[in-house]
């Protein structure tokens, strides 16, 4: 049963940080805010969210099970929130078409 | 080397890169992103030491309040355009390098002269953990056998809100703190400000509930209390109270009051100041946890609110 919970694991970890490397280059890469923060809502929703599903195997309680699960909604509502402040901010700035 | 000494090394280079671009930085707002990062990744250095009480602090204060408070300090340095004329001259730039240079070689060097292994009083606060029924040592050293530089850091946390609240003009003494912030009543930050502090609120008190056996304690759960208190402030759904009500001082001395009748209870009555019976020590310690987190929580929220601007009228 062990292996199978740590095949899922490195699986799903692996899996979160390929999503992270991949909404740093977005980050780093895109040209504009609007894009570069549809980059970072992918390492923040998607990764953190394999990260969490790849640690739920290894919890020892069901505790620490919904207190993962309760740190990647905290990490969803704060990324969603904070993503649509700074958009609208972006969007203010910008000149009308 | 293993996973976890080169996940070290690389931390330990990222910390010093950022603490370098800090210092480097012209942009003062990116100086204090620079900061905050830096303040997160300092306190993941605490929990590779094992030290998850410390690594709270920090995350809560460097990381988060603390960075409130140097943006809004940045927000008012830009407004207030760039004072070429205030600019120091090179003698007190090179003379405040230097004095840094000298500071860091001190530090640097009174830790690489520690002895090894360091002399500690780790084992010692470990096996008299029975003598207050709390299984946290950290909070046993803070709240029992070092009780009286806790009493005195919440007597610096009031200095720091008079200090704040004396840069008060005079006919705004008393008022509210800060500017009256406005937000769409049907936006996004009122929506989080509604949705948020049930949570976060829940949050604050189990990490300062939780502190007696495992990592936590008042000082962690006030700040997340603060921070709340702070959204909904700057979501507009509540103003900040007048510094001149009579309930906000009361909260405000609760914690050190209560931690002073205490302390002088324990001259009466028992061996020492601060010494607490040990029958009533765990229910003591709750007791002023209590009043302390009220306080830090409405001390921290107020320092960040800042000076009174707005009279009462």
């Amino acid at each position: 049963m062990s292996l199978v919970r740590d095949i899922i694991t490195i699986a799903a970890v692996s899996a979160g940080a390929f999503f992270f490397l991949a909404g740093t280059v977005g980050l780093l890469r895109f040209p504009d805010t609007l894009t570069r923060l549809h980059a970072l809502t992918k390492a923040d929703n998607l990764g953190l969210g394999l990260v969490v599903l790849g640690l739920l195997p290894q919890a020892t309680s069901l505790r620490d099970g919904l207190k993962l699960i309760s740190i990647w909604l905290l990490g969803l509502l704060a990324g969603a929130t904070v993503s649509q402040l700074i958009a609208r901010t972006a969007r203010q700035g910008e000149p009308a078409k | 080397m293993s996973i976890a000494a080169a996940f070290e090394v690389a931390l330990a280079a990222v910390v010093l890169g950022l603490g370098i671009w800090t210092i480097a930085v012209r942009e003062t707002y990116s100086a204090t992103v620079g900061f905050v990062a830096y303040g997160l990744l300092v306190a993941l250095i605490w929990v590779r030491l094992d030290a998850v009480d410390v690594a709270l602090t920090e995350a809560a204060i460097g990381g988060g309040l603390g960075g409130v408070l140097l943006l809004g300090a940045a927000a008012r340095l830009r407004d207030a355009g760039p004072t070429a004329a205030e600019a120091p001259g090179k003698v007190v730039r090179v003379t405040a390098a230097i004095l840094s240079v000298l500071t860091a070689a001190a530090l640097a060097g009174a830790v690489l002269l520690l002895p090894d292994p360091a002399p500690t009083l780790a084992p010692k606060a470990v096996a008299n953990a029975s003598a207050t029924g709390l299984a946290n040592p950290v909070t046993n050293v803070l709240m029992a056998f070092r009780a009286m530089d806790t009493m005195l850091e919440k007597v610096v946390l009031l200095l720091a809100i008079i200090g704040v609240w004396s840069l008060a003009p005079d006919d705004a003494w008393g008022g509210h703190p800060g500017p009256r912030h406005q937000a769409d009543p049907l936006g996004v930050l009122v929506f989080l400000a509604r949705l948020l502090p049930p949570i976060g609120i829940v949050v604050g008190i189990y990490i300062f509930w939780t502190g007696a056996n495992h990592p936590g304690g008042a000082f962690q759960g006030g700040a997340i209390l603060a921070s709340m208190w702070l959204l909904a402030i700057m979501a507009g759904l509540t103003d900040t109270p007048p510094v001149g009500r009579r309930w906000l001082r009361f909260i405000l001395v609760a914690g050190p009051g209560l931690f002073l009748v205490v302390g002088l209870g324990g001259l009466w009555f028992g061996a020492a100041f601060l010494a607490y019976p040990p029958a009533q020590a765990k229910p003591l310690i709750l007791g002023i946890e209590v009043a302390m987190i009220l306080t830090i929580a409405a001390t921290l929220g107020l320092l960040l609110a800042g000076a009174p601007e707005r009279s009462v009228k």
